[in-house]
């Protein structure tokens, strides 16, 4: 069978059923000064915009991309069509390296 | 004390993972996030290109204490300090970084040791590990013994190795800084593949920058322009391969650039630096501009330091900018330069730093790099980092070596 993705529109390599987690050496958190979250590791660090804080928030080493996108959406019912930005959000952490498979 | 943190490449490597969709564009402006503790200027190793002010030795007797050291961390995590760099000297030489760690955790701090690995035993790690120091940075000096213990002046070579085991074996990411010159310059490809070997996660290829002991030693220590062609060359072709997973970093050297580096992402910005005395200092080398007057925690906060001292106000902004800066059009990329070197080199703190193909001054980094090709100058024997030599360059007695600088380095 196909492997369904979230948003079948958006071409990418990240399926409903993955697990992703915080990559090694990575730290996430809430910074009171900055009023964002921030990943820090060696050398470095990037402040996130609200959305994708709430994205790697949820990641726990259980939960699947698409516990996540329905997480997100009974949060934020409000935000419409917020599939995309999850996926890029997942994109590119992976991308850049915070972000690990499990 | 490594050139990790000069410059472009700590504090604008966050810059750059900054400024990707998704992530905010813009880091906020003056909140010091990264708090560079240089606890001590005593070192066991006596490298030719330290940036540590020629005259250290005036602070070896007054370091702050562990009370003030976890004072200092408190009030600067109040201001926003995220990344916190435990430095010196070698740090690993005050015998409290147990008590600094478990309180930089405590705080939320994201905490890097800068070391050289001497000291560091099996007892210390562990306890670093069980307090919640989060990496190492382990400086390396060249794939050859003899170049190692030749520009750092000790026996390190087999120790640095143990350590980079021993980092590894408690599930530290491997770190390792390498300040680049003539010496090891030519072995890059080398020092890659060694690093690769120990199984470093991160490597920083640091050029040398012209400051304190390696401003001293800028005839003895500065390579070629093909050698940094060459090694950039190297390092991209590395990066390239994707077998290779470690991340490399490769800091440009701005005597062989037209265009000054952004220094610390501008003056006041995003650094703050506590020396081992306690002056605050908004980069490495600025006690060596006139006029100026720092800060010291034991005299008032670290927040009057960084919002309202005169001295962390001084170069904020473009408004003290001179001309040909002043008019740039490229004056957001890099805020007119360093200001130290500008002063150091040109004797005007506020002129546009001498790097730049603009400078009025231009001319003293094309002689510099002449200099360094001139076999007299550049056989004169070079001045190690060391107690004697720095108490020797405070009487004077190496001012032909300095002469020209408007500053002692």
């Amino acid at each position: 069978m196909e492997q369904m993705q979230i948003n079948p529109s958006v071409s990418s390599s990240i399926l409903n059923e993955d697990v992703y987690g915080l990559a090694f050496h990575h730290r996430f958190q809430w910074e009171e000064a900055q009023q964002s979250y921030v990943i820090l590791f060696p050398e470095g660090m990037v402040k996130l915009h609200g959305g994708a804080g709430e994205v790697i928030k949820r990641l726990d080493g259980k939960v699947t991309v698409a516990d996540v996108t329905a997480d997100l959406k009974l949060t934020f019912p409000d935000a419409v069509g917020i599939e995309a930005d999850i996926i890029g959000m997942f994109e590119l952490g992976l991308s850049k390296g915070w972000l690990r498979k499990i | 004390m490594t050139q990790a943190s000069l410059g472009k490449s700590v504090v604008q490597k966050e810059i750059h993972a900054a400024q990707n969709n998704g992530v905010a564009a813009n880091i906020t402006h003056t909140q010091p996030l990264w708090l560079l503790a240089e606890v001590t200027y005593r070192c066991p190793l006596h490298c030719a290109f330290c940036y540590n002010p020629t005259d250290y030795d005036k602070h070896t007797q007054n370091e702050l204490t562990t009370e003030q050291w976890i004072d200092a961390l408190r009030d600067a995590r109040k201001l926003g300090a995220i990344q916190l760099g435990i430095s010196g000297g070698e740090p690993l030489l005050r015998d409290d970084i147990e008590d600094i760690v478990i309180e930089a955790k405590r705080l939320g701090y994201y905490s890097n040791l800068i070391t050289s690995g001497v000291g560091l035993t099996e007892k210390r790690i562990k306890a670093f590990k069980d307090g919640g120091l989060d990496h190492i940075q382990l400086s390396m000096h060249d794939i050859t013994e003899e170049i190692n213990n030749f520009i750092t002046n000790t026996k390190t070579f087999e120790l640095k190795k143990k350590v980079a085991a021993m980092i590894k074996d408690h599930g530290y990411p491997m770190v390792l800084n390498v300040v680049m010159h003539r010496y090891n310059i030519g072995h890059i490809k080398e020092i890659l593949e060694m690093a690769e070997a120990l199984g470093a996660d991160y490597i920083e290829l640091a050029n040398t920058q012209y400051y304190g002991w390696s401003l001293v030693n800028r005839n003895q220590l500065m390579p070629l322009k093909e050698q940094v062609d060459h090694a950039e060359a190297v390092t991209n072709a590395f990066r390239a391969d994707p077998n290779n997973k470690m991340k490399v970093f490769f800091v440009v050297p701005d005597y062989f650039s037209d265009r000054p580096k952004k220094c610390m992402n501008g003056w006041g910005e995003v650094f703050m630096i506590v020396t081992a005395n306690g002056d605050v200092l908004p980069c490495h080398s600025a006690r060596v501009l006139p006029n100026m007057q720092f800060p010291n925690v034991r005299e008032k906060g670290l927040e009057w330091a960084w919002k309202d001292s005169p001295a962390f106000n001084k170069y904020r902004g473009d408004s003290w900018m001179k001309e040909p800066c002043r008019s740039c059009s490229e004056k957001e990329n890099d805020l007119g330069g360093c200001r130290c070197q500008a002063f150091l080199l040109s004797g005007d703190a506020e002129t546009a730093d001498p790097v730049c193909s603009k400078s009025p001054h231009h001319h003293l980094i094309e002689k510099a790099i002449e200099d360094s090709k001139n076999p007299v100058l550049s056989a004169q024997p070079i001045v190690f980092r060391n107690d004697k030599n720095s108490k020797k360059i405070i009487a004077g007695e190496f001012n032909d070596r300095v002469d020209e600088f408007h500053a002692l380095p």
